[in-house]
């Protein structure tokens, strides 16, 4: 994107809710038509306002899921604990209703198709989100960097976008991983513990292959992740991060 | 040190929209600290009452950012210099 | 800005006492976790607690030497400038009246430093009379470090960014002098009931 294309002022916009889809009991993933939207880029983010009758208004940033499409916009947002914006985003937003929201933000943990590869994509629980959006550009464009997604759930019905993911995982040059930290179903082959670093030796690029790393989740995985990765021998400079903080959703 | 409260700079991207109408967390800054140089969607952002932004590399406070009944106040404590490129 | 969002109501923010939530509070029975760097862990064996005088008369207490003085255990009310309040939360901890009984109590002020580098200030009244305890357990437990643990000053009756986290020490002086949140537009003082949240409150 050239730079003068985005410079401008972030004003607020009006959303309309086209659809929304349970992901898992505890993740809805809305899809809006925002007219005005500018278009944005593979990982960046956008706010959402809410506001009351008696004006008290609540913010929250979302990473954004879908690749640019016009003004269709898509964001997937996890319930947290004692969060009004998530609690009113899955229990009482539904098709029709509007709401306010302002972008894209971000220009560091952002990813296009055709920048070259291989791309390395590493999830902590809804912190597969922003990479869902980079994997999405990379099969829209036909482009053909190799790609793996290393993914962390709790249980496999903790899997976000899981039958989009199994389809993915079916495409040439793109290889996707998840492992379970808290229970398995019966027969289940992959992983089951939390990422570390043998993990992050046999199953992501090495660093010979001079990859390029997103690592998205909430903060204590992005710092385990991140550093083992530096500890493994990828240079810091190769390693986008997005940390969501301690809760698991960005605020 | 634990270390899993903080998020990282792109959380001040809208903010910085704000101050230079522009995407800035790709753009380099140097602390002038420790004279690490990083992205600004590098930086520690630690939520507390209002923003810290802290140099990832020697964790020295370089902006704090507080909303107040009267505006916001945005405090380039230790940014040696900010390249817009 | 004539924009509602249909059915968002935000928090109940009705909740609780009148009485004991002061105004633009609301009751969370959560405890958030706020801090302005990462969480300094300091081995109990190194830990030290300095009071200095306008005079530079020092008085330190090791982990073990603090442990000795007469410990409390208080019920009280604690409200976040970030709008939380959290009712009847109980600390075990010394009442600041036994850490400052050998000081003149004719200073003015109290800046209260922490391992991390976090200052904050209030008058020295504010810390007497029963009102302020160096806290290092909460419900009965030892006191976490992501709360300020080992120890923290707890000064429930004034926004809680003044109950600064891993404290390190007390100065005492003639004059007033704004720390970490008061020097960026924090209220100097920050009493609840009077909403002081930020300078000119």
């Amino acid at each position: 994107m050239a730079r003068a294309a985005i410079q401008r002022r972030l004003n607020w916009l009006i959303a309309e809710v086209v659809s929304t889809r349970e992901e898992t009991p505890l993740v809805r993933t809305i899809e809006l038509e925002c007219p005005g939207w500018p278009g944005h880029l593979p990982g960046q983010h956008l706010d959402v306002r809410l506001t009351a009758e008696d004006g008290y208004t609540a913010q929250r940033s979302y990473s954004i899921a879908n690749p640019a499409d016009g003004e269709k916009l898509a964001i997937t947002v996890e319930h947290v604990d004692e969060g009004e914006v998530s609690a009113y985003l899955i229990e009482e937003l539904t098709t029709g209703d509007r709401i306010e929201l302002r972008g894209p933000i971000g220009g560091y943990f952002v990813w296009e198709p055709g920048t070259g590869g291989p791309l390395q994509l590493i999830a902590g629980g809804s912190g597969i989100v922003p990479l869902m959006a980079m994997l999405r550009a990379r099969i829209e464009a036909g482009s053909d960097e190799l790609v793996r997604l290393l993914a962390s759930a709790r249980s496999y019905e903790h899997i976000i976008y899981r039958e989009e993911l199994s389809e993915i995982a079916q495409r040439d040059g793109i290889e996707v991983t998840h492992t379970l930290t808290r229970s398995q179903p019966e027969g289940w082959t992959g992983p089951s513990r939390r990422v570390d670093r043998a993990m992050l030796e046999n199953l992501v690029w090495p660093p010979a292959r001079e990859p390029t790393c997103f690592v998205c989740g909430p903060t204590g995985f992005v710092e385990t992740v991140a550093s083992t990765l530096v500890e493994l021998g990828h240079p810091p400079g190769r390693i986008r991060t997005e940390r969501f903080g301690p809760t698991g959703g960005p605020t | 040190m634990t270390d899993d409260s903080h998020v990282d700079g792109n959380a001040l991207g809208a903010l910085f929209f704000d101050l230079f109408g522009r995407e800035m967390t790709d753009q380099r800054g140097c602390c002038a600290a420790c004279g690490a140089v990083n992205q600004l969607g590098c930086l520690k952002v630690y939520r507390a009452p209002g923003d810290v932004a802290r140099c990832p590399s020697c964790g020295t406070v370089v902006m704090v950012v507080v909303s107040s009944s009267t505006g916001v106040r945005v405090s380039f404590e230790a940014l040696r210099w900010l390249e817009l490129a | 800005m004539s924009f509602v969002t249909r059915g968002f109501r935000g928090r109940r923010r009705t909740d609780g006492p009148a009485d004991r939530v002061p105004p633009g509070q609301y009751v969370t029975t959560d405890f958030p976790v706020l801090s302005a760097g990462p969480t300094p862990h300091v081995p109990l064996e190194e830990w030290r607690l300095t009071v200095t005088d306008r005079d530079g008369r020092q008085i330190s207490w090791t982990w073990d030497e603090f442990g000795a003085l007469p410990q409390e255990t208080v019920t009280v009310d604690i409200h976040c400038v970030t709008k939380w309040s959290k009712l009847d939360t109980v600390w075990d901890g010394v009442s600041l009246d036994t850490l400052l009984d050998d000081f003149d109590s004719t200073s003015g002020y109290a800046f209260v430093h922490s391992h991390g580098g976090y200052t904050t200030n209030l008058p020295l009244a504010d810390l007497t009379g029963g009102k302020a305890w160096v806290a290092t357990g909460y419900d009965g437990a030892p006191l976490a470090p992501e709360h300020g643990g080992p120890a923290r000053l707890l000064v429930p009756h004034l926004y809680f960014w003044k109950s600064a986290k891993w404290l390190s020490g007390l100065v005492l002086a003639d004059n007033d002098r704004a720390g970490f949140w008061e020097s960026y537009g924090y209220h100097i003082y920050g009493d609840p009931w009077r909403e002081q949240r930020y300078s000119g409150d």
